[in-house]
């Protein structure tokens, strides 16, 4: 951007006003030794040309909607339409969550995302031994079609885009959202939503797991390939990093992670025999927004210009919407404190307001008892309203990347891409990621930066306010969300119900027909769309997939 | 031979919750301060718990839920040891516990809480204060045969 004279003189000023600093400075310290981010990535007293020397308008940052999209992945950004409101929520019985639906979608969300309770996300039924204490107490409780017709009644689903947050079972909650569709007349092309779908980041850092990473992977490669052509629209995986930042990575672990993530199951796509572009612009991502407001907004326009890049150069794709990483963000719910709970507002706007100058396509912002327990419906507005005020309030949506070509934005961002390239370059030597996650090298990695962090706050080198400074004795108490102890019995009545009331001979054709289907090489989508149809259970099907691929256990490493 | 008895303790994560940050922390800190520790992984149902432990033959459990199951995972843990007569190991617990479920666990026999804020160091000096070896039937018989 500046010639090599110009540098050379903005060098020779940048001493002269060292010179000045230091001789105030010797009056009046700089008030720590180091400043760092919350990943703890050094940051420098000021930013000038000469940090972002060699930088090239047109290759480095270029235009909206243009390769490699640092800027934005659309032309117009959100001059052309807001973000997807989207909160993550569910809770109870399917009654309660669809309750809770329409009521968002009565205040301005713009879009559905569903939590499933524990025994759904690990593929138990609620009449599991396993299920025992823990039915609709972190998520809706969802064990067959039966659940899911009641958790859509009244919402038309070619209107509503709607986001799974399911990895094990991906598969089937997706085979039964087509099933409810099609009886609410909607075909499976104008559906359109997401499924988290990616089992990459379980072993990494979410551990909702249930068979090894191979086959995981091969049951995600078949949904990719029914979706591409059978529900075109759909949205096949939601490759993220999101769960990994929770874990306690760094900013640039959880970008490298999620995007050596993404090359492994582009990767087996195409030893599948894909086209990198018959799939490729279906692919999404999910990314955290943490507390640190640069290293976030940076994090989210690297993550463009590599994606772009290893889309491009390494995997030859040719469609320009293949190059895209689109992205949904969830602020960081490590970052909010169960001490003075209020403050948790304050975060969640700065951190949604990181993920909007990063650019992303839908976001859900973390209500203020997130730190204690599921949403109450009032802090849940609060929430929704905070990206309302940002979209429609704060005047930030009115020109794309605002912050593109300040020298420290891109200076962190160049960073950012460097650093992360290191570790996916470290994890292509290591043969690739799933090599990677079997050695426990992500997984450690995550585990000290963790500790680390801890560490830090421990001592005060970092500071969470009402934790390790300004704390208060007294304690705020809120209201929030119980899950009423008869849901369990509930539930597993009308799972049993539903069993006593449907054709099991069909039911154990459909079973066998899967079990085919995962011990040769046929897609197993088919046969799970007809086994829900015919109300199997969720976990009927997951104990085939158990038996034929194997259990994975936690090697419990520290 | 080693003259001190090490304290011996396990982390443990029962039921399906997948949240292990805090766990491994503690379980590291515990290390790093001096103590066996043992983690037994995730996605542990009670009885795996309480059957490692005693074959561990540890002093302590340290439960850590953050999924809302803790109520009946930690109850259901506490009697497996009474039941298995290892009612003397000390169990605490940590993770998203709310205020209002606090008294509760106290109550059945939890010995501490650990919740989110929790310094290092604050719940490695409660384990040092709170726990100590434990004299099983076995190690008894072992320390008389050899006086030091």
């Amino acid at each position: 951007m500046f010639k090599e004279d110009e540098i050379t003189k903005i060098k020779r000023d940048t001493e002269k006003w060292g010179e000045k600093l230091e001789k105030s400075l010797a009056k009046a310290p700089e008030i720590k030794e180091r400043f760092s981010t919350v990943s703890d990535m050094e940051i420098g007293r000021l930013y000038t040309p000469e940090d972002i020397q060699g930088f090239d308008f047109q290759r480095d940052l270029g235009f909206p909607g243009e390769y490699p999209f640092t800027r934005g992945v659309q032309p117009s950004m959100y001059r052309g339409r807001h973000w997807t409101m989207r909160m993550f929520s569910g809770f109870g019985s399917a009654e309660d969550t669809n309750k809770r639906y329409h009521y968002l979608l009565s205040q301005g969300q713009t879009g559905l995302s569903v939590a499933f309770h524990m025994p759904t996300l690990m593929g138990y039924d609620s009449d599991s031994p396993l299920a025992r204490g823990e039915v609709g107490k972190c998520g809706v409780a969802i064990d067959t079609l039966k659940d899911m017709e009641i958790l859509f009644r009244g919402i038309p689903l070619d209107k509503v885009t709607t986001s799974m947050t399911i990895n094990p079972p991906a598969a089937i909650l997706l085979a039964m959202y087509i099933a409810v569709a099609e009886k609410q007349g909607v075909n499976k092309k104008q559906i359109g939503g997401t499924i988290q779908n990616d089992m990459l980041k379980e072993f990494i850092a979410q551990k909702t797991f249930m068979c090894p990473p191979k086959p995981s992977v091969r049951v995600i490669v078949d949904t990719i390939e029914y979706c591409t052509k059978e529900v075109p629209l759909w949205n096949t995986i939601s490759i993220s990093g999101y769960h990994i930042r929770e874990a306690g990575s760094t900013a640039v672990q959880e970008l490298a992670f999620t995007l050596a993530d993404g090359i492994g199951y582009v990767q087996a796509s195409i030893e599948r025999g894909l086209d990198v572009d018959s799939f490729a612009p279906r692919l999404s991502f999910f990314f955290n927004a943490h507390i640190d407001f640069f290293e976030e907004i940076t994090k989210y326009r690297a993550a463009r210009r590599i994606w772009a890049r290893v889309m491009k150069e390494r995997f030859k794709a040719k469609n320009p919407r293949s190059w895209l990483l689109r992205f949904h963000t969830q602020t960081a719910g490590c970052s909010l404190t169960a001490q003075q709970p209020y403050n948790n507002v304050v975060r969640t706007a700065f951190e949604a307001l990181a993920a909007v100058l990063g650019g992303t396509q839908s976001l859900h912002t973390n209500s203020l008892d997130e730190v204690l327990a599921l949403p109450s419906e009032e802090s849940a507005t609060i929430a929704l309203r905070t990206q309302q005020i940002i979209a429609e309030e704060t005047g930030v949506t009115n020109t794309i990347d605002p912050l593109g070509g300040s020298y420290f934005v891109e200076s962190l961002t160049n960073r950012m891409e460097e650093d992360a390239m290191e570790y996916i370059n470290k994890i292509d030597e290591m043969g690739g990621i799933i090599e990677a996650i079997e050695r426990g090298y992500p997984q450690n990695e995550i585990a000290k930066a963790a500790y680390h962090y801890q560490q830090q706050i421990d001592r005060e080198e970092k500071t969470m306010v009402g934790v390790n400074k300004y704390v208060m004795e007294d304690t705020i108490s809120i209201e929030t969300l119980k899950i009423s102890p008869d849901l369990e019995k509930i539930q597993i009545a009308r799972t049993r119900e539903v069993k006593e009331n449907r054709d099991n001979g069909k039911v154990n054709a459909c079973l066998d027909k899967i079990r085919s289907a995962c011990e040769g090489n046929g897609n197993v989508m088919p046969p799970i769309l007809d086994a829900v149809k015919e109300y199997a259970t969720l976990q009927e099907i997951c104990d085939v997939f158990r038996e034929v691929f194997g259990v994975y256990r936690d090697p419990g490493m520290f | 031979m080693d003259s001190e008895v090490k304290v011996r303790i396990m982390i443990a994560k029962p039921g399906l919750d997948g949240h292990d940050r805090g766990a491994k922390i503690i379980a590291r800190g515990l290390r790093d301060a001096g103590f066996e520790v043992i983690y037994t992984g995730l996605h542990q149902t009670s009885e795996q718990i309480v059957n490692a432990a005693i074959q561990e033959d540890v002093d302590a459990i340290g439960l850590s839920s953050l999924a809302g199951a803790h109520n009946h995972l930690f109850l259901q843990v506490l009697k497996l040891l009474e039941k298995n007569a290892a009612g003397d190991i000390i169990v605490f617990g940590g993770g998203i516990i709310p205020d209002e479920d606090i008294p509760e666990l106290m109550g059945i026999g939890i010995r501490a809480i650990f919740r989110p804020g929790t310094k290092i160091e604050d719940a490695v000096n409660w384990v040092k204060t709170n726990v100590k070896p434990r004299v099983t039937s076995q190690e008894s018989e072992v320390r008389s045969q050899n006086p030091e």
